[in-house]
């Protein structure tokens, strides 16, 4: 189920970054603590309770996902998985700033984000699962599909915005990538395209630290990822990635603005994966467990409680019955998951054209056949 | 109807479509002020506006990867890559993506998509603006490839490609781009993918080229029509899709087939129509199957580059060739 429309939080100033702190590169921007005090209550979004109360959900939910799916990958339920633990204020955050009518471009770790804007918990798991039909998108939700190959996905994401602009829509275009797709050539042609055509994206990094085994500094020897947007004549800013509040507020402000005709940001929410790269690799190999467990001590979801806990919105009791709600969420999608029909094999030949040509039609032909020969010996 | 050149009739499609979709626009570099290295696309930027005629940065990832978000979100891009040789740098969008976007949606998106480019050898140009690189194209899923020979085809096709809801390749003979002069109908009119042009008739012998090398080949044809030779000669016209109607009842007629071609010989678009030949007409063959190629170099620069490209006396010494068989 998607989120509901969220409200707005208002921006702080007129658009223009001239002198605005709040487009700083200079130190990430933190609203919520640790602790989960509120540290700048200028910036704090103004959600009201319920809707407060429906993130934490959305970002408990995500977390009790990730440790099922990578529990069904090492029971061979699912195939190769890409978790996010650790990633949910980063994903749920600037999800929820999303409207209907912008367009979402992930890449390969943006569950959360994709079942925040409509897409459903089975239909990663279905994906993930070796199954193209996970990635069946229902019409009214802009989500694209994810890519795989690292920031390619940044290029299609300022065209569709691109293609806004020149349509006349008030849209915006959000792109997602790591600290690792930062030193793509895609990075640098997707930014440079969007600051000269002032295009209306949102370049979203999550930087997690490392892309697979390599850490952050061999990617790149400037001090931040955000200061490369002053490069390419546009906002760049930093944001904790593991406050949702910042999170929230921080992307909100740069999408308005996209849809104002205000051209591009780039934001690099500074996170860290607690889990693998996928199920293929062990992050053991190239991270100490006390930097892991260093960075648990920043963990989005237990900020985001004791903030609500600190306006009395949340209790044990609401906590206990949370995650047995997530788990139960989880554990629907999974019994679906674990239900999906056999598909023809025609399922693989015939969405390469928009009409199947006579090649493919006597290839597809000749498979069945075969199938049906060998049929009888098993 | 005018005359015009395979360039002209090119420029001609791209205002007959824009003017009838305002979604369709053009991107690439130098193709606004300049009007195209090769004036493709002059005078569009004063009638369309820099809205739809973009001289992009210098980036051609960029160019096609841009291309791909503006199809999906209601334009209809084309994308110019200036010269055969630039298109590697797009070549992980051109793979990964354009190709694939069907399918990985299970039909929700598609990128209606053109991307042109000048192709293949003989004016003189430096490393890599000589390249003839369809097969890669061909032989990866999803993308329709198409080569026009001369004016007529190179409007019917661009105008048809426009319209396809697929990604096409368009790469144009920029050897032919003022070779000759052609009647061009003023109105639009789309030729359809998948039917080859019967260029001439003959009973001896099909030859089957597209591109430069199809009018090449009917040059060669009509100098052995001289000697009673009769060459028949398939103008392919769409690599992908194939019109292998067209082959086979050629094939079948004549049971003697040279394929032409300017791009090098290993793993050519070539050798996939030796194969399907040889897979369905096998009993018509009156003789082994022929090609003539460029040769498995890289194309050489201009002092030697015509000892590379295929001429007509290689056509009809290789037509020869089989004749003596049988």
């Amino acid at each position: 189920m998607a989120k509901s429309t969220p409200t707005k939080a208002k921006s702080t100033s007129d658009e223009s970054s001239k002198g605005d702190h709040s487009w700083s590169i200079e130190g990430p921007i933190q609203i919520l603590d640790p602790a989960g005090k509120v540290i700048d209550k200028e910036l704090e979004p103004k959600l009201p309770d319920d809707e407060l109360k429906e993130i934490y959900r959305w970002m408990v939910t995500a977390r009790s996902f990730d440790e099922r799916a990578l529990s069904l990958q090492r029971q061979g339920r699912l195939g190769t998985y890409a978790p996010l633990s650790g990633q949910e204020a980063a994903q749920v955050g600037s999800a929820w700033a999303l409207e209907q009518q912008d367009w979402m471009f992930p890449s390969y770790r943006e569950h959360a984000v994709q079942v925040v804007r409509g897409q459903r918990w089975v239909d990663i798991l279905t994906y993930w699962g070796g199954s193209e039909e996970g990635n069946r998108i229902p019409k009214n939700v802009n989500n694209f599909t994810i890519s795989i190959p690292i920031a390619t996905q940044i290029l299609h994401a300022m065209g569709a915005a691109w293609a806004g602009k020149l349509r006349g829509e008030k849209m915006a275009a959000i792109a997602y990538f790591g600290d690792g797709g930062t030193s793509e050539g895609d990075f640098h042609e997707g930014l440079n395209f969007a600051g000269v055509f002032k295009v209306g994206t949102v370049f979203f990094c999550q930087n997690n630290q490392y892309a697979i085994s390599v850490p952050r500094e061999r990617q790149t020897s400037s001090e931040t990822i955000a200061q490369k947007a002053i490069a390419y004549g546009f906002d760049g800013v930093q944001v904790d990635g593991n406050d949702f509040l910042a999170v929230y507020y921080i992307t909100n402000r740069a999408l308005e603005k996209a849809r104002s005709g205000g051209g591009p940001t780039l934001i690099e929410a500074i996170t860290y994966r607690f889990s693998h790269h996928t199920t293929a690799d062990d992050w053991t190999r190239y991270r100490s467990a006390a930097e892991v467990e260093e960075w648990k001590q920043k963990d989005p979801l237990i900020r985001f409680r004791k903030y609500l806990e600190n306006k009395k919105l949340w209790s044990d009791k609401d906590e206990q019955k949370l995650l047995e709600e997530a788990k139960a969420e989880v554990a629907k999608a999974v019994e679906e998951y674990e239900k999906l029909p056999e598909r023809d094999v025609e399922e693989i030949f015939k969405y390469t054209f928009a009409e199947m040509p006579w090649n493919l039609k006597e290839q597809l032909e000749d498979l069945r056949a075969y199938l049906k020969e060998k049929k009888p010996e098993e | 109807m005018a005359q015009l050149t395979l360039v002209q009739a090119i420029n001609d499609a791209l205002k007959v479509e824009m003017r009838r979709d305002k979604s369709v626009m053009v991107l690439g570099e130098d193709v606004g002020v300049d009007g195209g290295v090769f004036r493709a696309t002059e005078g569009l930027l004063q009638e369309f506006g820099a809205g739809r005629i973009v001289d992009t940065p210098l980036a051609e990832s960029g160019i096609v990867g841009a291309a791909i978000g503006l199809a999906l979100n209601g334009m209809k891009p084309v994308a110019e890559i200036q010269f055969d040789g630039f298109m590697p740098p797009a070549f992980d969008h051109v793979v990964s993506h354009i190709g694939r976007v069907r399918w990985r949606s299970r039909g929700r998106f598609n990128v209606p998509m053109v991307i042109r480019a000048p192709y293949g050898g003989g004016i003189h140009a430096p490393e890599h603006h000589s390249e003839s690189p369809e097969a890669y194209y061909a032989h990866t899923p999803g993308l329709k490839v198409v080569m026009p020979s001369g004016p007529y085809d190179a409007k019917g096709l661009l105008i048809s490609a426009i319209r396809d809801p697929d990604p096409v390749i368009y790469l144009e003979p920029k050897k032919n781009y003022r070779a000759f002069r052609e009647e061009v109908p003023e109105n639009d009119y789309a030729l359809p993918f998948g039917k080859a042009n019967l260029l001439k008739e003959g009973s001896d012998i099909t030859v089957i080229s597209w591109g430069y090398m199809a009018r090449l080949s009917l040059q060669a044809a009509e100098m052995l029509g001289e000697q009673g030779i009769g060459v028949e000669v398939i103008d392919l016209r769409t690599l992908v899709p194939l019109d292998i109607n067209a082959i086979l009842a050629s094939v079948q007629k004549t049971g003697r087939c040279l394929i032409a071609q300017e791009a090098p010989q290993t793993c050519a678009f070539g050798s996939e129509l030796m194969t399907l030949i040889q897979e369905k007409a096998f009993d018509s063959l009156r003789a082994p199957l022929g090609r003539i190629s460029g040769f498995d170099i890289t194309i050489p620069l201009y002092r030697l580059e015509e000892a590379y490209m295929p001429d007509a006396g290689r056509v009809i010494r290789k037509i020869k060739e089989i004749l003596q068989f049988s």
